[in-house]
């Protein structure tokens, strides 16, 4: 097992060196130019320059890819000029937001997307069929922009039940020690019962615009997947042999149709923590999407570089989990295989 | 109910009680802390802390206006409306405890009690330290004092511990203003010293980070991107104690919450935000709404003079009569901008900048001069304008070719995106395009030196030169330096008629600064920055 990911881990070397150098030229090519937009409005060219030679943009390519290469082996992914901090500390603070408020999303949507769907896939064209296709369809056809507006005007502007959408915590609360970086872990760690509940209510109409979302693909899948298996021979033999109904769905059933349910939820998983954009700059939230946009917007390479570099470790560690739970889930699937 | 009233008549009830809301079970602390703090919600933070660093934001200014001393400082005058409106030509000391002006230099003693954040006593080799720091890292800050002639350390001189003479290279009138803008701030010369390397002799990473001076505030704490803490520094003692002991700058993205945050009374102060959302806020009066006309900031319309069809006054004249200056103000600013417009015919000219100009919207006369320059069939061009800037910018470029389509201008919108705006402008090959230029120096040979001379700055976007032009600016430069009053007046009505018969620009009207607050905040004062000075500010 240990060595068969060491394997797989191996075989991602390679796409990530292309990453690297792709997302480097990728950046250069962008139109404009960091050394202007950095010397501010009054810059004259020669000042421009000067801003040019000190953040070492006059070097040939070749040059910049080197001193790039060199200082990200050691662990350096440069600095920003937008915030001004190291690039590796910026996303190691705002990794844990981003994905604190993801898995949270994810959870709620899980939560009800997965009995929505087995449901739905038990009783085919009954109301609860019918009202997981409306949920779904509308949840996926409301771009998450519009929900979490609308989700604050009702919940913070109208009703005054939730709290003001500044960020993972009240103002008056200060953020606690840096274990994990999931603030309602580390509330919990520090014993802070106020401040774990500031960070939860600061957590729910965020998570709730990713849950609408993201319950779509989720429940779709679960349905398609159980419908299938449903129908299979299996499935009829158990009915036939007079296992109870809710055993035949749960324990034989609902275990097979999990495979593609689980492909959906890693895609879906690792689309939000970089497409949640949208949801980050509504709630103003530290994540590393709306980061990742802004070093975007002001051509501010190095956090560019460092965010996609950091999605494909991603990725390739998430696929593996994936991997390694499809063979715990149906032990025919194997790593090798 | 009010949220803060809220806060009261639940803090006696048991925690907990009523919602899974935070703040309905803050402790009696917290809501105490909330009287004396001020939360300023804004779109963008600071990326540097210090004005000095390379390529710092305008945020990063304010910053460094409240945690930084000067030697001297504006005097407040009263403004329109009543709002306290720096005084550009009273000054009064800050660091300093007085300033004499000599004929080629000025001496400044500072105070004996000023102390940095902590706690070594200010002396003059800070001072000139930091000025030589401020003429020598480059960049914008080295630009800026080379305005007024500021560029030589060797200009900065020691007298005593307590004395300092700054010496004039020239007779130059925006000297001593140029020593009460933001970047001459006195840095604490021996901590950033002790922080400095080979590499970063003037120590520029180290206060990026952290500031390092004796100003009113200090930040305790800075997440980029996401809030900047500032505490009170209660030794201060150049001025007044500040009355709010707490700054919490929280950046909101999104401007339609940080209207709602205003509105819920959770947020104190915003800016930035649509000229829309101001106007509605203003009409329904729940929150004070400031807004003030932008001290020589003016939004234009500019053309490549140096290509056709616009290298001939006349087209330029043309498209002068026929832009759509009253529909611009009333639909893209909601009204919140002075117009630069529509001077009655026998108006004379002022000696003052901005000043409107004689055009106003009369497509009659802009066909008869179009086809005068030959173009009575009309031509293809392209306007550009920056997308940072896209909710006052995309509307206006609409109506603008709305408008010369009647002449038979056929125009295409080319939008810049931000990152890429300075680097098109600096090319000079945009023909037509929309701006705006603001200086904090306010004085008109200042303005027209940077937009109109000869010498092609970043901001003669227009590529537009003329010996005559040349010669009245440089003449009120030189009559301003040795108060040659008739002179100088004469030279600047001289190009102000010049730049409006010429139209290398087409002036279209003075933007507003605006600030929402709170009802319970007062003290607002406005500055040639345009940020918030939180030393005046008073809630409750």
């Amino acid at each position: 097992m240990l060595s068969l990911i060491a394997k797989r881990l191996a075989f991602a070397i390679p796409s990530l060196i292309g990453v690297v150098i792709v997302t480097f030229l990728l950046t250069r090519a962008l139109p404009g130019d960091p050394a202007a937009y950095f010397a501010g409005p009054a810059a004259t060219k020669e000042a421009v320059e000067q801003i040019r030679k000190k953040l070492g943009f006059d070097k040939p390519l070749v040059e910049q890819f080197f001193r790039y290469t060199v200082d990200l082996a050691h662990g350096d992914l440069g600095s920003s000029l937008t915030t001004g901090q190291p690039v590796a500390t910026e996303i190691r603070n705002r990794l844990p937001a981003s994905a604190e408020l993801t898995l949270l999303g994810l959870l709620v949507s899980v939560a009800i997307a997965l009995p929505l769907g087995v449901l739905a896939a038990t009783r085919p064209g009954s109301w609860i069929d019918h009202t997981c296709r409306v949920v779904t369809t509308a949840g996926v056809s409301l771009p998450v922009f519009f929900t979490g507006l609308v989700l604050v005007y009702v919940f913070y502007f109208r009703l005054g039940w939730s709290p003001a959408p500044l960020g993972r915590l009240d103002v008056f609360y200060s953020a606690p020690n840096a274990v994990t970086g999931f603030y309602l872990i580390d509330t919990l760690i520090a014993g802070d019962a106020e401040a774990f509940r500031s960070a939860l209510s600061q957590l729910i109409l965020p998570a709730a615009t990713l849950a609408i979302f993201s319950l779509a693909p989720i429940a779709r899948m679960t349905r398609a997947s159980m419908l299938q298996v449903l129908s299979s021979e299996f499935v009829r033999t158990a009915r036939a042999s007079g296992l109870s109904p809710a055993t035949v769905t749960v324990t034989y059933a609902f275990r097979n149709a999990m495979l593609p349910v689980i492909t959906t939820l890693s895609m879906v998983f690792s689309f939000l923590l970089g497409a949640n954009v949208l949801v980050e700059k509504v709630f103003a939230w530290p994540g590393i999407g709306s980061y990742a946009v802004e070093a975007l917007i002001a051509s501010d390479f190095a956090p560019v570089q460092g965010f996609v570099l950091t999605m494909a470790v991603m990725y390739v560690l998430l696929n593996l989990v994936i991997d390694i739970l499809y063979g715990v889930i149906d032990p025919r699937v194997r790593l090798e295989g | 109910m009010k949220r803060r009233d809220f806060l009261k008549s639940v803090s006696g009830l048991a925690a907990g009680a009523a919602l899974p809301v935070a703040p309905a079970v803050m402790s009696a602390a917290k809501a105490d802390a909330r009287s004396e703090t001020l939360l300023i919600v804004s779109e963008g933070g600071p990326n540097n802390l210090d004005i000095h660093g390379v390529g710092t934001n305008v945020p990063g200014y304010e910053v460094s206006w409240n945690c930084y001393d000067r030697l001297i400082s504006h005097e407040m005058k009263s403004g329109p409306g009543g709002v306290p409106y720096y005084d550009r030509d009273k000054f009064k000391p800050e660091l300093a405890e007085d300033m004499t002006i000599g004929d080629m230099s000025a001496t400044f003693r500072l105070r004996k009690n000023a102390k940095f954040h902590d706690g070594t006593p200010v002396t003059a080799k800070d001072v000139k330290w930091s000025l030589d720091r401020a003429v020598s890292v480059g960049g914008f800050p080295t630009f800026q004092m080379s305005a007024g002639s500021l560029t030589k350390p060797e200009q900065f001189v020691i007298v005593d511990d307590h004395t300092v003479r700054v010496d004039f290279l020239k007779k130059d009138r925006l000297t001593i203003p140029d020593l009460a803008v933001i970047v001459p701030c006195v840095v604490n010369s021996e901590l950033v010293k002790k922080n400095a390397t080979d590499k970063d002799p003037w120590g520029l990473e180290f206060t990026k980070q952290q500031t390092a001076g004796s100003g009113a505030y200090k930040v305790t704490k800075w997440t980029a991107g996401t809030e900047v803490v500032m505490e009170r520094n209660d030794d201060w003692v150049c001025g007044p104690l500040p009355k709010i002991k707490r700054v919490i700058w929280r950046m909101v993205p999104q401007a339609g919450n940080r209207r709602a945050l205003l509105e819920r009374g959770d947020a104190d102060i915003s800016y930035e935000l649509p000229n829309k959302d101001f106007q509605e806020m203003k009409a329904n009066g729940k929150l004070s709404v400031v807004s003030l006309p932008i001290s020589n900031g003016i939004q234009y319309i500019g053309m490549n003079v140096t290509k056709p069809p616009f290298d001939n006054p006349k087209v330029r004249q043309a498209l002068a009569y026929a832009m759509p200056y009253q529909k611009i103000i009333d639909a893209v600013m909601f009204g919140l901008a002075n117009p630069m417009f529509g001077a009655a015919a026998d108006k004379a000219t002022e000696v003052a900048w901005p000043q409107p100009t004689k055009y106003a919207t009369d497509m009659e006369k802009a066909k008869a001069l179009l086809a005068e320059a030959g173009y009575g069939n009309g031509f293809e061009t392209t306007i550009s304008f920056d997308l940072n800037f896209a909710q006052v910018n995309e509307p206006l470029c609409v109506l603008v070719q709305e408008s010369l389509a009647q002449l038979g201008i056929k125009t295409t919108i080319n939008k810049v995106p931000g990152a890429n705006w300075r680097t098109e402008l600096n090319k000079k090959e945009m023909p037509l395009f929309t701006n705006i230029f603001s200086g904090w120096l306010d004085y008109p040979e200042y303005f027209f030196y940077w937009c109109y001379h000869g010498n092609n700055s970043v901001f003669n976007t227009m590529s537009y030169k003329s010996p005559e032009m040349d010669r009245l600016i440089n003449g009120a430069r030189d009559a301003a330096a040795t108060g040659d009053k008739a002179t100088y007046d004469a030279d600047v009505k001289g190009f102000v008629d010049l730049a409006f018969a010429e139209v290398p620009r087409i002036p279209l009207y003075q933007p507003f600064v605006n600030v929402a607050m709170q009802k319970n905040i007062s003290g607002y004062q406005y500055w040639f920055h345009r940020r918030l000075d939180y030393r005046a500010l008073v809630k409750g």
